[in-house]
């Protein structure tokens, strides 16, 4: 009888060992689950749907002729960054659902069957990006509707759409590192409200940092929304694209390399 | 060389202070149903999540159609089927995508998926309900989309934890029915219950555990030779009578008849032919009955002869066959055991 050993590494599963067509194969069969129950809970499809429509119009409508002195102005500022931002914000619900799923019993089933240990989570990361690029279609399009035009071009537009699912991809192992430790979903759910709601709104993504009194301004310059949104702002509008950048890349670089490993190995206690 | 399908040795498992299991050994055939017997927190379901590979023991090994649950892990899950004690499907998922969604992980085509799926959805009595999402079923329903899920795969060794706990006894038979169809197949079933009842009806052998220890190992029949075989119990229609009854009980066994509540007598007996013994002379004396049965000893009971207590209970009831053997040891020794340690610290 010969040996399929198994290691502590989650990501070396034996079953996609040398096939990685299986692995991918198997990831795909979970990615589609896991965005067949996107579609069958409502306020999951809320959250990559009508959320950022939802704010478009608010703050564009309500605040925008305040804020920027015209709502065409403001919807300009608003839109890219509005668009980074809720990529990098759906990344917040991996964590949610993988502990469901383990509450639930449904990672048991997965982790009795010959897949690669990590073929729920690639899955899941899966699932995630074709949440984004469906947040992505909708906040366009709703954004042309009002009026909005890329001012670059489309690669620059893409580069910064790639950004955005980059920067969730690092925020997801916090999510995810979350999720396993946490006993229940509500749990997860709410720390990571907690940890988005000052970034999402400490931001320069609705107002011009230096609107903002000194205190904030200093929170708001470090944080990784702020440069994010900015980034967005520069590839689809034009303007300065170096600072914004090498803050964005050291945050994802940074959250990768402390949550990563983290998560990783609680997923790999979990499976 | 591997004449087990299922093996374990000396299975150790703790949850913080809590020891599950104490050393637990397993043994089954293959294509024999082997039951594991034991009362909540025997140790069962940790037992069964070990061997599914779900959970790690902390000592002892195990082997799965000569696979190391450990080291073999993949083998091993390409060999089991587990139908956890609690449905693991995807509530917002319906029963066929549920069924499909383990197809494809199990590398079938779309299309052998499918008819994978339904096929098992028809024998689990599903198929109507199929395209709804399982968060619609009942409890059975779930249960048995559960079970289905987990035979997709043809597995040769399967799980079922407590598969019939809360089922109502039509549902337990159609239950059974499943089970000895696929140990009929060649598969090998593994399957805990509460019930020496079940085990009797499906087991080729039965390990008894209790508080994470097997305290015994046998076929039904064995088992039931030391526990005293099967209790007759008569409840005269007319109260006046219960005498009349228990004398009668006591001709027919040869042993005193006790009254387990109020307006009943029982008895033990070795066999069936009791019972038809036992109606005639019922019929000839007209003692009119409500209730008259003849059935297995419970856990509890079986836990009685074979501990000297009830199952769950922490202590021996009335100093019966369980002591520690340490207990029996002189009290000298220990004493000088415990000033030993006591003056350990100032020594130190
Ligand atoms: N995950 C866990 N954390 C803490 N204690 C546990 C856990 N799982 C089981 N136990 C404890 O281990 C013992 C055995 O549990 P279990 O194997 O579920 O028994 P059974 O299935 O026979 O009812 C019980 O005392 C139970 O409380
Ligand atoms: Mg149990």
């Amino acid at each position: 009888m010969t040996t399929a050993t198994t290691t502590a590494n989650p990501l070396a599963g034996a079953a996609g060992a040398g096939k990685p067509f299986t692995l991918i194969r198997h990831s795909a069969a979970l990615a589609k689950r896991s965005l067949l129950k996107t579609m069958r809970t409502p306020e999951a499809l809320i959250d990559v749907t009508l959320q950022p429509v939802i704010f478009l119009l608010l703050f564009t409508y309500v605040f925008g002729g305040a804020i920027a002195g015209s709502q065409s102005a403001y919807l300009r500022y608003l839109l890219p960054g509005i668009l980074a931002q809720t990529i990098a914000m759906s990344a917040t619900a991996i964590g949610v659902n993988m502990n469901t799923d383990i509450s639930k019993g449904v990672f048991d089933r997965f982790r009795s069957l010959p897949i690669a240990r990590s073929a729920p989570l690639v899955g899941a990361v899966l699932a995630d990006f074709v949440r984004y690029a469906l947040v992505a279609v909708i906040t366009l399009g709703v954004g042309y509707a009002m009026g909005f035009r890329i001012a670059t071009d489309p690669l620059r537009a893409g580069a910064g759409l790639l950004v955005a699912a980059t920067f969730a991809l690092a925020l997801s192992w916090v999510s995810v590192f979350i999720g396993m430790l946490a006993r229940t979903p509500g749990a997860v759910q709410g720390f990571m409200f907690l940890l988005v709601l000052p970034l999402s709104f400490g931001s320069s993504t609705f107002v011009q940092a230096n609107t903002l009194p000194g205190w904030l301004q200093a929170f708001v310059n470090v944080n990784p929304i702020t440069h994010l949104a900015g980034l967005s702002r520069s590839l689809f509008l034009g303007g300065p694209v170096a600072g914004h950048f090498f803050w964005t890349a050291g945050w994802i670089i940074g959250l990768t390399a402390v949550f990563m490993p983290l998560a990783l190995r609680a997923y790999g206690r979990k499976v | 060389m591997t004449t087990y399908a299922i093996e374990a040795e000396g299975l150790q498992k703790s949850f913080g202070e809590t020891k599950a299991l104490a050393g637990v050994d397993l043994f089954a055939k293959p294509g024999t149903v082997h039951a594991v017997l034991g009362p909540n927190g025997a140790g069962k379901t940790t037992s069964v999540r070990i061997l599914a590979t779900l959970i790690r023991a902390d000592a002892g090994s195990a082997r799965i159609g000569g696979y190391d649950v450990v080291k073999q892990a993949e083998r091993v899950r390409a060999t089991i089927g587990l139908t956890g004690q609690y449905a693991s499907v995807d509530e917002d998922l319906t029963g066929l995508e549920n069924m499909e969604l383990i197809g494809r992980l199990l590398d079938l085509s779309k299309r052998d998926a499918r008819a994978r799926a339904a096929e098992l959805l028809e024998w689990f009595d599903l198929t109507e309900a199929a395209k709804r999402p399982a968060k619609t079923y009942s409890g059975g329903m779930r249960r048995r989309l559960d079970l289905a899920a987990s035979l997709v795969g043809r597995p040769s060794v399967i799980f079922l934890d407590e598969p019939t706990t809360g089922l109502d006894p039509a549902k337990r038979e159609d239950m059974w029915g499943v089970v000895r169809q696929l140990v009929g197949e060649g598969s090998t079933v593994l399957l805990t219950t509460q019930y020496l009842e079940e085990a009797d009806a499906l087991a080729d052998e039965v390990t008894v555990i209790d508080r994470g220890r097997v305290i015994a190992h046998d076929t039904p029949l064995g088992l039931k030779r030391v526990v005293g075989g099967q209790t007759l119990t008569v409840q005269p229609a007319d109260p006046a009578r219960l005498a009349d009854a228990a004398a009668l009980l006591q001709q027919v066994s040869g042993s005193k008849a006790e009254s387990p509540r109020q307006g009943v007598v029982a008895v033990p007996v070795k066999d069936d032919s009791a019972l038809t013994e036992t109606v005639a002379r019922l019929h000839a004396a007209g003692i009119g009955v409500h209730e008259l049965s003849l059935h297995l000893p419970s856990l509890d009971e079986v836990f009685f002869t074979l501990v000297g207590r009830r199952a769950g209970d922490d202590k021996p009831a009335g100093g019966g066959a369980h002591a520690d053997p340490d207990d029996g040891e002189g009290s000298g020794n220990g004493d000088g055991d415990r000033n030993a340690s006591a003056s350990a610290p100032l020594t130190v």
